[in-house]
Parts: structure tokens; C-alpha cells; sequence
């Protein structure tokens, strides 16, 4: 050990921080750069679609009966051929998810049969009320590419039956 | 009678310059230590309000005075608002010894850049500065605060040990220039600064004023992490301001003395053409000089309290009284011989017994760490 050691030791932590100087900043200027979230991150829900515009869910309310937190409302209603917004029986006649209580926990994603409904990537959730916080099925919907792919849709009679929702695939991230 | 009323004038003009420069300086000094501490963390730091964030300290302002003052129920209240008062005021006063320049000529007047030249300067500045601490332990006594409370203590002490080497610290200064004038003290430094004939001087000054303002490592006083906010806790709004004020105007005041005793003050190349250049190397220096502050800050962790007073009354008092002996030796000796080659005694010697120090403490902290294991 040398005698001049402890002034080294002082001297090499200053050089670090000094150093420090000249690396480049991990900030993001948040609002004009936004960093992307993981792929599995839990963001705001969406309710998914098939690609020929019929909405995923079918109103099972297996989701509000999985959600720890009791933040979700569904109300189903039968789908006619006039008008059909699900390839199943039923559709989600009401959609609620009250963010206030929502945890993000991800269960209602799992307990979902037909994958309808996915946490997303929004994490900009801000509301100025109680009521505002309730988002509703049309602003959880995923948007549609054409406006012929909107739902309520009519269909030719006999197309879909109860058996017509495909089967699961399994979750590939 | 014409020239009193001019003279009055010239004064308060002076006066309110400084008190301006203080006050821009105080709102630019916490802009500049956001932004250099963001840079050393590697981030930003406040980039929003204007070009660079210059309009930062603008809006923390604005902020300040805004916010609701609360005032504790059991708070002694002639001494709580007393208090941010009695510590602001020293720290603006005690800018009025420090010289930013020689003299120029405005109007067919020579103007002197500097407001007052007391011939006990030195005195001057230690007596103001030591004021200062009575508004900090008033604070914590007057809020009626545990922390609050604690943090004035603290404060008491280890400004009370800090003080001693702070002014021992000042003596080779004194001795070297043959006076305690701030001016002649400048003055005496023409061909070298004081730094390098009494290195071990400058950095004890240094260590001493960091603890002076409560600054890393010695910020013991207001130790978020123990005390909240020590002896401030309590004091919100414009009150808060006036102690946040106080603290980052020392910090200012402290660079430029330590500018003036040991880095030549306003002297620079071109200072005896141009007499205006004088306050810019003096803000040069001070901003070179609270540049170190902040990167002490970013670097080091605090002291322990027992391991501060100790530092304090253990190694810097009896290390600054080495160094008032070796400086006083160094001088006799170059009168002695009538050879100012004897003064690199000075240096030399107070190196050697600085190291001896700092040594010692590395060899104990290592024995009592290996010790524990």
C-alpha cells in the first residue's frame, strides 16, 4: 500500500463522476420520445377483433369473474344475423373497465376464452373524474381498418352457428 | 457637500448591483448546480422553461412565493419569522468586502469596483459569516420540531468546530500579504496566487466552507435521508425561499473569498489595461470554484456526525495551526536570508504534513474495518 493511496482512491471517484460528464444522457424527453414498453407489458385494455371485423368477446363475463379487483362490468345480448357484432351467441352488449380500480394484474387476459380482450401498450391513463375513469366498451375497442368491417355487421343466415368461435391458439411471447 | 451626495449615491448604486448580482446569482447558481449534477448523473436536468431551462429558476420562483406558508401552532413565532431573516442578511452583507476589481473611470469619476475596502476585511468576513449560524440553530429551536430541531444542533456544532480552522486556515494568508485587506491581500498575489505557495491552506479553506454552507459531504445539518429537511423542515413558502436563498448565496460568497485568498481574485492576464476585466475573471473563478462544489456534491457521500467532529478537531484545527507555523517559518527564513527562494519551504512542508494526515485516517479506517470483518 502506498502512502499516497487514499488521495488516489479520493481522486479516482472524482474522475468517475467528472467522466460521467461526457456520457450521453438516458433521459427520454417524455412526451415528444417515448420509449418503447416491452412485449408482454400490461397497459390499457383492448378488446381485439377478427379480421373480418367481428369483435373477439363474447360476453361470458368470464374476465369480471376473474378480476381480483372487481373493475369489470360486461352485460351480454344475443346476436341476431341482422345484426351481429360476435361470431358466437352472444356478444358484450355493455363493456366497462373502471381504471380506478383496475391493478393491471392481467388475470381478465387469461381468463378470456376467446382472447378478446388483451392488455395493451397504452400506459397515458388520465381522467379528471370518478365517471371519466369508467372506460366504456366503444373506447376499449380496437379501431377498424375500413368502415365496412364495423360491427353491428349483417350476414347471410346459417353462416355462424354456436360452434363458429375458432379455437385458442396458444400465447406465442 | 456635492461630493457627499454623489459619494452617497455611488454607494448605494454599488449596493444595489450587488444585491442584484447576489440575487440573479443565486436563482442562476441552482440552475447551474440541476443541470451540472444532471450532466454527472447522466441525465438532462431541467431543459423545459426556455431555451436550456433558463427560465427554470424563474418559475421555481414564482412557485415559491405562491405556496402557502404554514406556520407550526407551537412555533416560538417572533423568532420563526425571525429566523430566514437573520440568516439571509449576512450571507448578502458580507459580499460587501469583496473586491470584484481595482477602479475605473466613469463620468470623470474614478469608481472603485469593490464596496468597501475595510483594512480588517478578513475580520469582517469571519465575524458576518459566524452570524450566520444564529439563524439556522434559531430556526430549529423556534419551530418546535424534533428534526428541526436536531438539525440546528448539528449545525451549531459543526459550525462552531469548522469556524476554528476556517480562521486559522486564513492566517498564512494574512501573513503572506502582510495584511488583512481583501484589496491588499489581491494585490499581493500579482505574480503568484497564494494556492500555490500554501496548497494545504487553500484545500483546509476549501474543506472548512464546504462544512461553513452545509454543503456534500458535510451537509449533516439538513441530511435529507435522517433529518427530512433539518433545521428547515418546518419553514415553507417565501420563508423556505429566504433559507434556500441564504445557503446558495454562501455558496457564492464563499467561492469568491476563496477566489480572493488563494486563486488571485480579480488578477488575470490584461488586468492592468483593462480594470473591467476584473469582475470577469472573478465570476470565472467563482463559477470554475462552485463547478468543484457540485462535483464534490455528485461524488461523495456524507460524513458520519461522529467522523465530521472528529475530522474537525482531530486533524484540520491542529493541521491548520501546522501549516500558520510552517507559513510564519517559510517567511522568517526568506527575511532571514533575504532570498524569497525560502518560500518554497511553504509548500513543500505543508504537503509533506498535510499527506501525514490523511495517511493516518486511511490506515485507522482500514484497521477498524478489518478489525469488524
Amino acid at each position: 500500500m502506498g502512502v499516497l493511496d487514499p488521495i488516489v482512491e479520493l481522486a479516482r471517484g472524482l474522475w468517475i463522476t467528472l467522466k460521467s460528464i461526457g456520457e450521453k444522457p438516458v433521459t427520454f424527453q417524455y412526451p415528444e420520445e417515448k420509449r418503447p414498453v416491452r412485449p408482454r407489458y400490461r397497459g390499457r385494455h383492448v378488446l381485439k377483433r377478427y379480421d373480418n371485423g367481428l369483435e373477439k368477446c363474447i360476453g361470458c363475463s368470464l374476465c369480471a369473474a376473474a378480476c381480483p379487483s372487481d373493475a369489470i362490468f360486461v352485460e351480454a345480448s344475443e346476436n341476431t344475423d341482422e345484426k351481429r357484432f360476435s361470431p358466437g351467441e352472444r356478444y358484450a352488449s355493455t363493456y366497462e373497465i373502471n381504471m380506478l380500480r383496475c391493478i393491471f394484474c392481467g388475470y381478465c387476459e387469461d381468463a378470456c376464452p376467446t382472447e378478446a380482450i388483451i392488455l395493451g401498450d397504452n400506459y397515458e391513463l388520465s381522467y379528471t373524474s370518478r365517471r371519466a375513469a369508467i372506460y366504456t366498451k366503444d373506447m376499449l375497442l380496437e379501431p377498424v381498418a375500413s368502415p365496412d368491417l364495423l360491427t353491428p355487421q349483417k350476414v347471410e343466415p346459417g353462416k355462424y352457428n354456436r360452434r363458429s368461435v375458432p379455437e385458442m391458439q396458444d400465447p406465442r411471447d | 457637500m456635492i461630493t457627499d451626495w454623489t459619494l452617497w449615491l455611488e454607494w448605494f448604486i454599488k449596493s444595489l448591483i450587488l444585491i442584484f448580482a447576489l440575487l440573479g446569482g443565486f436563482a442562476y447558481l441552482t440552475w447551474y448546480e440541476r443541470r451540472a449534477l444532471a450532466r454527472i448523473q447522466t441525465r438532462i436536468g431541467p431543459n423545459r422553461a426556455g431555451p436550456f431551462g433558463l427560465l427554470q429558476p424563474i418559475a421555481d420562483a414564482v412557485k415559491l412565493v405562491f405556496k402557502e406558508e404554514l406556520t407550526p401552532a407551537k412555533a416560538f413565532k417572533p423568532v420563526f419569522f425571525l429566523a430566514p431573516i437573520l440568516t439571509v442578511v449576512p450571507s448578502i452583507i458580507i459580499a460587501a468586502v469583496i473586491p470584484w476589481g481595482r477602479s475605473i473611470n466613469l463620468f470623470g469619476r474614478e469608481i472603485t469596483l469593490y464596496l468597501a475596502d475595510i483594512n480588517v476585511g478578513i475580520l469582517y468576513f469571519m465575524s458576518i459569516a459566524a452570524i450566520s449560524v444564529y439563524g439556522i440553530v434559531l430556526a430549529g429551536w423556534s419551530s418546535n420540531s424534533k428534526y428541526a430541531m436536531l438539525g440546528g444542533l448539528r449545525a451549531t456544532a459543526q459550525m462552531l468546530s469548522y469556524e476554528l480552522s476556517l480562521g486559522i486556515s486564513l492566517v498564512p494568508v494574512i501573513l503572506l500579504a502582510n495584511s488583512m485587506s481583501m484589496i491588499e491581500i489581491v494585490e499581493a498575489q500579482n505574480p503568484v496566487w497564494f494556492i500555490l505557495i500554501q496548497p494545504v491552506g487553500a484545500v483546509i479553506f476549501w474543506i472548512a466552507t464546504l462544512a461553513e454552507v452545509n454543503r456534500a459531504p458535510f451537509d449533516m445539518p439538513e441530511a435529507e435521508q435522517e433529518l427530512t429537511a433539518g433545521y428547515h423542515s418546518e419553514y415553507s413558502g417565501m420563508k423556505f425561499a429566504l433559507f434556500f436563498m441564504a445557503e446558495y448565496q454562501k455558496m457564492i460568497i464563499v467561492c469568491a473569498v476563496l477566489a480572493v485568498f488563494y486563486f488571485g481574485g480579480y488578477l488575470g492576464p490584461g488586468i492592468d489595461r483593462f480594470p473591467l476585466l476584473g469582475p470577469v475573471y472573478m465570476f470565472l473563478k467563482i463559477v470554475v470554484l462552485l463547478f468543484g462544489m457540485i462535483w464534490v456534491r455528485a461524488t461523495w457521500p456524507r460524513i458520519r456526525y461522529d467522523r465530521l467532529m472528529s475530522f474537525g478537531w482531530k486533524v484540520m484545527v491542529p493541521l491548520s495551526l501546522a501549516i500558520v507555523f510552517i507559513t510564519a517559518t517559510g517567511i522568517l527564513l526568506a527575511d532571514q536570508f533575504n532570498n524569497d527562494i525560502w518560500l518554497l519551504t511553504i509548500p513543500v512542508a505543508s504537503i509533506i504534513v498535510g499527506v501525514i494526515p490523511v495517511v493516518t485516517i486511511y490506515r485507522a479506517i482500514r484497521r477498524l474495518s478489518y478489525g469488524r470483518a
